[in-house]
């Protein structure tokens, strides 16, 4: 008796295997744009793996953090090729979820119904900038000090909860060794439980529902439009494309490697020239650009009100957008999803140009 | 005896027990949550009571320089101007928090993390910052320079 028979008398694994083999991938000018879940997935798993790796040899404290990291990349064999992979793919992440988001955004994708599997991205993304943020300090580097500096001061200007979660963040009134500590574990345990559990939903909400199409394409008689199986066409297809970013990655890791720079030290000046990780840049550069007061609100706050009414409008809008159930575009959902992306690009230029 | 039917009784006796069962819940998740979150919040460490600190002698100070410090636990900025005198400025920026820098070409203090600018006094006179920086008194006691609190009268 095989495995998979005695397996599937006790756990019936027929019904998946069936239900899998039954899976079919939507053939249209928009499919490449399924790769970009797929693409994030496989980077969130090089994540894990090369995470649990430096895990074995990094030490969290302001003494040894550093240090530690500089012994991974100059003495530990291959350790430079793990931080460096860790390192970019972290970024490709963000990237491709972007990606992924956008493209969503723009198939229209959230409306009825896969409301859920659009919040729970949006948890993802979410969770996704906060490993960011967290990952960055862990080198403790001149650039990750200062970024965290100005990171937590922002979430301590929220009216009313700002002082404590400054506090909270920071472990303390100011940042140190104790932050380093914290963000330690938020980064490599409770951020980890919590993404692969959301992912799970939203993973699950996916093969449930199946692929979304375009409303243009779902007006088209069901009979009519090409598919592809998922087994063996698209998922050997997707393998193809995790294999081009893996190499990809190693590419980067190797001839763009990420600098490490001076150790971090409370009582030097931010370096000139400082600038946050790219997917923040926007965010950095409209902080720069609003006067210290609008009307009568610091400049700070305003800015903390504008990205978190712009950022509850994005999670909401498949609730916003109730005309996208009835398939129809609405020519200002269009112009939201356009206008941020020129937004976000002009920022992030302006921000590295100048 | 009551005109109450066994029904009703029962409907009683269960929204009762309902209660009891919802209450206890309640308490038993407040009495999970309190101590955790109490647990994250960093304990209070007691503030650093410095009153002063010493610099070194004025001569080992060079002019249009500037150097930072600690005072307590916060950072400082202590400026000698082209002209020989002292300034010190808490160091971080009123914006977010970065540590500031002196600009030797042009006597301010800039922050290089949002483009802020400061006067040599500590004003704010462009960008994000919205307050200026606060004061500390600067004496020079037999040569050495000695930096103390502002007096708030």
């Amino acid at each position: 008796m095989s495995i998979y028979e005695w397996m599937n008398e006790r756990i019936d694994l027929d019904s998946v295997k069936k239900f899998a083999l039954k899976k079919r991938v939507p053939i249209f000018y928009g499919s490449v744009w399924y790769y970009l879940g797929g693409v994030s997935l496989f980077l969130f798993m090089v994540q894990v793996f090369t995470g649990i790796l430096l895990i074995l040899y990094y030490q969290p404290g302001a003494e040894t953090a550093y240090e530690s990291v500089k012994f991974i990349i100059s003495r530990v064999e291959f350790g430079w090729l793990i931080r460096e992979v860790h390192s970019w793919s972290a970024n490709l992440f963000i990237l491709f979820a972007f990606f992924h988001m956008f493209t969503v955004f723009f198939a229209k994708a959230y409306r009825k119904p896969r409301e859920m599997t659009w919040v729970t991205g949006m948890i993802l993304l979410m969770l996704s900038l906060g490993f960011g943020f967290s990952g960055y300090l862990l080198p403790w580097n001149e650039l990750a000090y200062f970024a965290t500096k100005v990171g937590s001061d922002i979430a301590g200007a929220v009216p009313v909860i700002g002082d404590f979660a400054l506090r909270l963040l920071r472990a303390g009134d100011e940042v140190s060794g104790a932050t380093l500590t914290r963000f330690y574990g938020i980064h490599t345990a409770l951020l980890p439980g919590m993404f692969t559990v959301v992912l799970g939903i939203h993973l699950i909400l996916v093969q449930v529902q199946g692929m979304s199409v375009p409303p243009e394409i779902e007006k088209i008689p069901e009979e009519k439009r090409k598919s592809i199986p998922f087994f063996p066409d698209f998922a050997l297809q997707d393998a193809m494309a995790w294999l081009i970013v893996l190499n990809l990655i190693a590419l980067l890791a190797v001839f763009f490697p990420w600098d490490l720079g001076p150790k971090a030290d409370p009582l030097a000046s931010a370096p000139a020239g400082i600038k946050p990780e790219w997917y923040f840049m926007f965010m950095f550069q409209t902080l720069k650009y609003i006067p210290a007061h609008v009307l009568f609100i610091e400049g700070e706050l305003f800015g903390i009100m504008l990205f978190s009414i712009g950022g509850l409008i994005w999670f909401l809008v498949p609730f916003l957008d109730k005309k996208a159930n009835d398939g129809i575009r609405t020519p200002f959902w269009t112009w939201f999803g356009i206008l941020l992306i020129i937004y976000m690009i002009v920022l992030t230029a302006w921000g590295y140009l100048t | 005896m009551s005109n109450l039917t066994k029904t009703e009784i029962k409907k009683e006796r269960r929204s009762f027990l309902n209660t009891i069962l919802k209450t206890g819940l309640v308490a038993w998740v407040a009495s999970v949550i309190y101590p955790v979150a109490r647990f994250l919040v960093p304990p209070k460490t007691a503030e650093l009571n410095v009153n002063n600190i010493d610099l070194g002698l004025v001569a080992e100070f060079p002019k249009n320089s500037s150097k930072i410090v600690r005072f307590g636990r916060k950072p400082i900025i202590v400026i000698r101007k082209e002209s020989g005198d002292f300034k010190a400025l808490e160091a971080t920026c009123t914006h977010l928090d970065c540590n500031v820098q002196f600009k030797k070409e042009t006597e301010q203090i800039w922050c290089a993390c949002h483009n802020g600018l400061y006067d040599i006094e500590g004003k704010n006179i462009s960008g994000p910052p919205p307050k200026p920086l606060a004061q500390f008194k600067v004496d020079i006691a037999r040569e050495k320079i000695i930096v103390s609190k502002m007096d708030l009268s």
